[in-house]
C-alpha cells in the first residue's frame, strides 16, 4: 500500500526529487520534519559558543595543513633554510621544520598564523562563552550537564593549546616546558617519576615533542570533537535558552525558523569569523619563532609570556612567595628512610586556585540548586542584574582569575609603567584577596540599583527631557509612558525570597537546613521585588492627586 | 512535593509560589507586533538590498582572486619583507573571500529573508509517565542480575575491577628511565675548565674584570656527541666577579670563589628557568620567568619571588694555565625540588 501512495507522489522540482529520492532511500524526512524548521532564538550573545565551534573547524583544517610539513623529531640537524641569520645553526628536526613552514612553504606562515590566532580565539570564545552561560543562568536545570560538558571542554581546549604551543620546540615554549617539568617534579613521592617518563629520561630529552604531538593532533582534538557532539546534541535536546521579555516563557521557544534564516545567519556567521581570523593572521605576527631561535637551557629572554590561557597560572606560580613570615614554604621531611622535600611554594599556587576555580565552576548549578530548592526547568534565562548574588559571585570570580592573569605579565607591567616590579607583585599578591570581596560588593549593590532602575523606568516611565511648568509655578520634568511589551521586559521576572530552614518530620531543623537557610539569605536578603499593576496605578493616581517631590520620595523610600 | 511548605507562601516551590503575587503580577503582552522592514513594502528597497548581496559576493570573488595572486606572483626570495608582503595578501585574500560570504549571507537573511520570529512550543522533556518507566526498568534490570543479593559476588566484582586496569598503568613504565642519581650529578668535576657559553672557549681568570659576567658551560660539553642538552640543562654555570669584600662566604666556603670571582648555577630553584638577568649595581640576579631574586653579595640568598632556596655555588679556582676550573661538582642537586632532594 505504501509503495502505490509512493509511486503517486511525484515531486515537481529538481530540489524536490532530490530530496524525495534522498528520503525514499535513507528516510530523512524525519529528521527534516524535526529540525527543518526547529526554532532557534536569536541574540548577540548567543555568538560566543558559534565563535569557539567555527574556530575549531578553522582550527582542523588549519592544523591538518601543518601536519603535512611538520616533523615532531627532536633528532639534531643543521638549519639550511631561506631564513639568513640561522643558517648553519643546531637545531631540533621540529623546530627545523618549523622554520620551514614558515620561510619555504607558501602559505606556510599564513597557515601557522591562522593555527594559532584561531587556537587564542577559540580558548577565548570558549571562556566567554562559559561567562554568558554563567551570568544568564543557563547553566540551571535541565541543562546542568550540559554545563558539564562546557567546563570540560574549556580545560580541553586549554590542553590542545599548550601541547601545540610547545610543538615548535623553539626558545620560548622549551622554557614553558622547563616550567612544566619543574611543577611536575614538585608533586610528591611520584613527581620525579612522572617527570622522567614524561620526558623519556631527564629533561628536556627527545622524546617529549614526537608525544605531546600525538597528544595534540589526535587524542585531545578526538576528545574535544566528542565533546562538542555530545555538546550539540544536549542543545538539541534542550532547544536553545532564550532571553526574558514579552511573549517568552519556559513553556515556548521565540525565535527564526533554522530554515533558512537562522541557518542563513550561522552559516554565514562562519565565513565571518573564518575571514576575521584571516585578517589577523594577515596583519599581526603572532610566535616569530625565528626571532627566539632553537631550544638551548641556558639562554631565556626577558619579559616571556606564555600564551594568555595558561597565564593566569602561571601567574599564580609569580604570586606565591617563597618564604611566608619568614618560613620557608619548602618542606623538609624527615621519613624513617631519609630527608625528602615538598615543594609547597611550588605545589600551592599550581594546584589550590585552578582546583578551587574549576571545582566551583563545576558544582555551581547543584549549590545554587541547593539553595533555592528549585527543581523546576528553566529556558527563560536571568538578565544578569536580577540575579544579582550570582552575579556578584560571577565577578568575584572573574576578578579571581583576572588577578592571576595579570600577575602573570607583572614584569611587562613594571616595565610599561615604569614602576618597581616588587611593588606590582605586592599589590597583586594583596588583589589576590582582596579583588574578589571588593567585586562582589561593588557587583551587588550595582546589580541591586540597576533593579531599582528597572522598576522606577517601569512604574514611571524614562525621562523625556521636557520641562513642563505648573499652573502654581512648580517647574517639573514629563515622563513617557512605556508601552505593555517594553515594561514586561523589566518586570518580567522572579524575585525569590530567603527561605527559613524547614523542619523535617520530626520538627527539627537539621544542621544541613540551618545551613542551607544561612546561605538562602546570603543569596536573596537583598532583594528589588519587581514592579506590580498595583504599584503602577497606584503610581498614576499620585501623578494627578501628589506633588512630584513626593512622590520621588516615596519611590526612594522602596 | 513539599507537604512540608504548605501554606507556606515564602517557598520557591515551583507553582505554589504564587498566591497573592499572581493576581498582583504584570500579565505578558504576549509577542509585540511584528514591524515591516523597508525591503518588505518597498521593491525598490528589496532590489538595492539584492544588489549588495551580489556585491558582497562578488568582493568574495574578488578575494579568492587575490590570494591566487599573491600565492603564485609574489616569489620568496629569502626576505622576510617579500615573506610578509605575500603573508599579508594570502591575508587579505582569504578574508574578503570569507567576509564577502559571510556577510553576503548574512545580509541576505536579514534583509530579503521572512524575519518573522516564531513561537514554538516546548515539549516536556521527560513525562511523569516515562520518568518512572525508566526507573522501573533499572531496578528490573539491577534486580534481576542479582547483585544486591549476592555481595560475593558484588565484591569480588569490584576487586576484580579494581585491579584490572593496573596492567593500563604498569605498561607506560618503560616511557623512560628511572631517576636513579642522575639528578644529584652534573658535567662539573675537579679540574673541569669554565667554558663561555655558546662557543666553549673556556675564561681565563684575568679576563674577569669587576662588575662583569659570563655564561658558562663546561669545557667538555660541547664535546659531547649525545644527550647535550640534558648535560647543558643541569650544568650551565653564571660567572661574576664582585670586590671580595662584598662576598660573604659561610663557613666552609671560603676558598669556593677566586679573587672575588664566583660561579652559580644558573637553574632557577623554583622551577627551572635560566636565571639570566644580573643586576651589576645591585648584585641581585633576577629570573625572567618568575621573577625570584637572589642576593649574590648572600651566596644567592633568596630575597624576593617564589624561590625558597639559594642558588647552588660552584666552587672554583685557577689551573696552571691561570683558567678557571671547578673544584668539583656543585655539592647538591641544581635546579627545581623534588621528593627524593632531602
Amino acid at each position: 500500500m505504501s509503495t502505490s501512495t509512493q509511486a503517486q507522489f511525484k515531486p515537481k522540482t529538481s530540489t524536490g526529487r532530490i530530496t524525495d529520492f534522498v528520503d525514499q532511500r535513507v528516510g530523512g524526512s524525519g529528521i527534516l520534519r524535526e529540525f527543518g524548521r526547529k526554532v532557534f532564538p536569536d541574540h548577540w550573545s548567543f555568538m560566543f559558543g558559534e565563535v569557539a565551534l567555527y574556530s575549531f573547524v578553522i582550527l582542523l583544517l588549519s592544523g591538518t595543513f601543518l601536519t603535512f610539513f611538520f616533523d615532531p623529531s627532536m633528532a639534531e640537524t643543521h638549519y639550511n633554510g631561506s631564513y639568513v641569520p640561522l643558517k648553519g645553526m643546531e637545531m631540533s628536526v621540529a623546530y627545523n621544520s618549523s622554520l620551514n613552514i614558515s620561510f619555504d612553504v607558501r602559505g606556510g606562515l599564513f597557515m601557522r598564523q591562522v593555527h594559532h590566532w584561531a587556537a587564542l580565539l577559540f580558548v577565548a570564545a570558549v571562556s566567554v562563552h562559559m561567562l554568558r552561560v554563567f551570568f544568564t543562568g543557563a547553566f540551571r536545570k535541565p541543562r546542568e550537564l550540559n554545563w558539564v560538558v562546557g567546563g570540560v571542554l574549556l580545560i580541553l581546549s586549554m590542553a590542545a593549546g599548550f601541547t601545540g604551543y610547545s610543538l615548535p620546540d623553539d626558545l620560548l615554549s622549551g622554557n614553558g616546558l622547563r616550567i612544566i617539568d619543574g611543577v611536575v617534579m614538585a608533586i610528591p613521592v611520584v613527581g620525579t617519576y612522572i617527570s622522567f617518563f614524561l620526558f623519556g629520561g631527564e629533561f628536556p630529552g627527545t622524546a617529549i615533542i614526537g608525544r605531546l604531538y600525538m597528544m595534540h593532533i589526535m587524542l585531545v582534538p578526538a576528545m574535544i570533537l566528542l565533546m562538542v557532539a555530545i555538546h550539540l546534541f544536549m542543545v538539541v535536546v534542550h532547544k536553545h535558552t532564550q532571553y526574558p521579555g514579552p511573549g517568552r516563557n519556559d513553556r515556548n521557544v521565540v525565535g527564526y525558523p533554522l530554515g533558512p534564516v537562522y541557518a542563513a545567519k550561522a552559516g554565514g556567521f562562519f565565513f565571518i569569523v573564518f575571514g576575521v581570523v584571516a585578517i589577523m593572521a594577515a596583519f599581526f605576527t603572532i610566535n616569530p619563532i625565528w626571532n627566539y631561535g632553537p631550544y638551548d637551557p641556558s639562554p631565556v629572554s626577558a619579559g616571556t609570556q606564555p600564551d594568555w590561557y595558561i597565564g593566569w597560572v602561571d601567574g599564580a606560580l609569580r604570586l606565591m612567595p617563597g618564604w611566608l613570615l619568614g618560613l620557608p614554604m619548602e618542606w623538609h621531611i624527615p621519613l624513617p628512610w631519609g630527608v625528602n622535600s615538598l615543594s609547597l611554594n611550588v605545589l600551592i599556587p599550581a594546584l589550590i586556585p585552578a582546583g578551587l576555580v574549576f571545582t566551583l565552576l563545576f558544582t555551581y548549578p547543584w549549590i545554587e540548586r541547593w539553595v533555592t530548592r528549585d527543581d523546576r526547568e528553566h529556558h527563560v534565562l536571568d538578565r544578569p542584574r536580577n540575579a544579582p548574588t550570582r552575579t556578584a559571585i560571577g565577578v568575584a570570580g572573574f576578578i579571581f582569575y583576572c588577578v592571576m592573569w595579570a600577575a602573570a605579565s607583572s614584569d611587562l607591567i613594571a616595565t610599561h609603567f615604569q614602576v618597581s616590579l616588587n611593588d606590582v607583585t605586592y599589590w597583586l599578591r594583596a588583589l589576590f584577596f582582596i579583588g574578589p570581596i571588593l567585586g562582589f560588593i561593588i557587583t551587588k549593590r550595582v546589580a541591586l540599583a540597576l533593579q531599582r532602575k528597572d522598576r522606577e523606568i517601569a512604574l514611571h516611565g524614562r525621562e523625556t527631557g521636557r520641562i513642563v511648568r505648573l499652573p502654581h509655578g512648580e517647574f517639573q520634568e514629563m515622563h513617557a509612558q512605556l508601552d505593555d511589551y517594553k515594561r514586561y521586559k523589566l518586570v518580567g521576572f522572579e524575585s525569590p525570597v530567603p527561605e527559613e530552614g524547614i523542619p523535617n518530620e520530626n520538627g527539627i531543623v537539621t544542621k544541613t537546613e540551618k545551613r542551607r537557610a544561612a546561605l538562602s539569605s546570603f543569596f536573596f536578603e537583598d532583594r528589588v521585588a519587581p514592579a506590580t499593576p498595583s504599584e503602577l496605578a497606584a503610581g498614576h493616581a499620585h501623578h494627578e492627586a501628589v506633588e512630584a517631590g513626593e512622590e520621588t520620595k516615596q519611590v526612594s523610600s522602596y | 512535593m513539599g507537604n512540608h511548605s504548605d501554606g507556606s507562601p515564602t517557598s520557591s516551590d515551583a507553582v505554589a509560589k504564587a498566591g497573592h503575587e499572581e493576581v498582583d503580577k504584570f500579565q505578558d503582552p504576549g509577542l509585540p507586533p511584528h514591524r515591516l522592514r523597508l525591503a518588505d513594502t518597498d521593491p525598490k528597497a528589496a532590489k538595492r538590498s539584492e544588489r549588495q548581496v551580489a556585491i558582497l559576493f562578488g568582493i568574495s570573488i574578488v578575494g579568492t582572486l587575490l590570494f591566487l595572486f599573491a600565492y603564485f606572483g609574489i616569489r620568496l626570495d629569502q626576505t622576510i619583507a617579500t615573506l610578509r608582503l605575500q603573508n599579508t595578501f594570502l591575508g587579505l585574500g582569504v578574508a574578503f573571500a570569507m567576509l564577502g560570504i559571510g556577510t553576503g549571507i548574512v545580509h541576505w537573511a536579514r534583509a530579503l529573508m521572512p524575519d518573522h520570529e516564531v513561537s514554538e512550543e516546548r515539549h516536556e522533556l521527560r513525562s511523569e509517565e516515562d520518568r518512572v518507566a525508566a526507573v522501573k526498568i533499572v531496578d528490573d534490570i539491577i534486580e534481576e542480575t542479582g547483585i544486591k543479593r549476592r555481595p560475593l559476588i558484588r565484591n569480588t566484582l569490584i576487586g576484580a575491577m579494581a585491579l584490572a586496569p593496573l596492567p593500563a598503568i604498569a605498561i607506560f613504565r618503560d616511557l623512560g628511565p628511572l631517576p636513579g642519581d642522575s639528578l644529584h650529578h652534573t658535567l662539573w668535576k675537579e679540574g673541569e675548565r669554565l667554558a663561555r657559553d655558546p662557543d666553549g672557549t673556556p675564561i681565563k681568570a684575568t679576563d674577569v674584570t669587576i662588575g662583569s659576567a659570563f655564561h658558562v658551560i663546561p669545557e667538555s660539553l660541547n664535546s659531547l656527541t649525545t644527550g647535550k642538552l640534558n648535560e647543558k640543562a643541569k650544568s650551565v654555570v653564571l660567572l661574576m666577579r664582585l670586590n671580595p669584600e662584598d662576598l660573604h662566604p659561610s663557613k666552609g666556603r671560603e676558598d669556593w670563589s677566586y679573587n672575588g670571582i664566583v660561579a652559580y648555577s644558573k637553574i632557577c630553584t623554583h622551577v627551572g628557568c635560566p636565571v639570566a638577568l644580573y643586576e651589576q649595581q645591585t648584585h641581585h640576579l633576577l629570573c625572567p620567568c618568575h621573577q625570584s631574586t637572589f642576593d649574590l653579595t648572600e651566596e644567592c640568598k633568596v630575597i624576593f619571588g617564589p624561590a625558597v632556596r639559594p642558588l647552588p655555588q660552584l666552587p672554583i679556582t685557577v689551573d696552571s694555565e691561570g683558567y678557571l676550573v671547578a673544584q668539583s661538582d656543585f655539592h647538591e642537586p641544581v635546579g627545581p625540588s623534588f621528593w627524593e632532594r632531602s
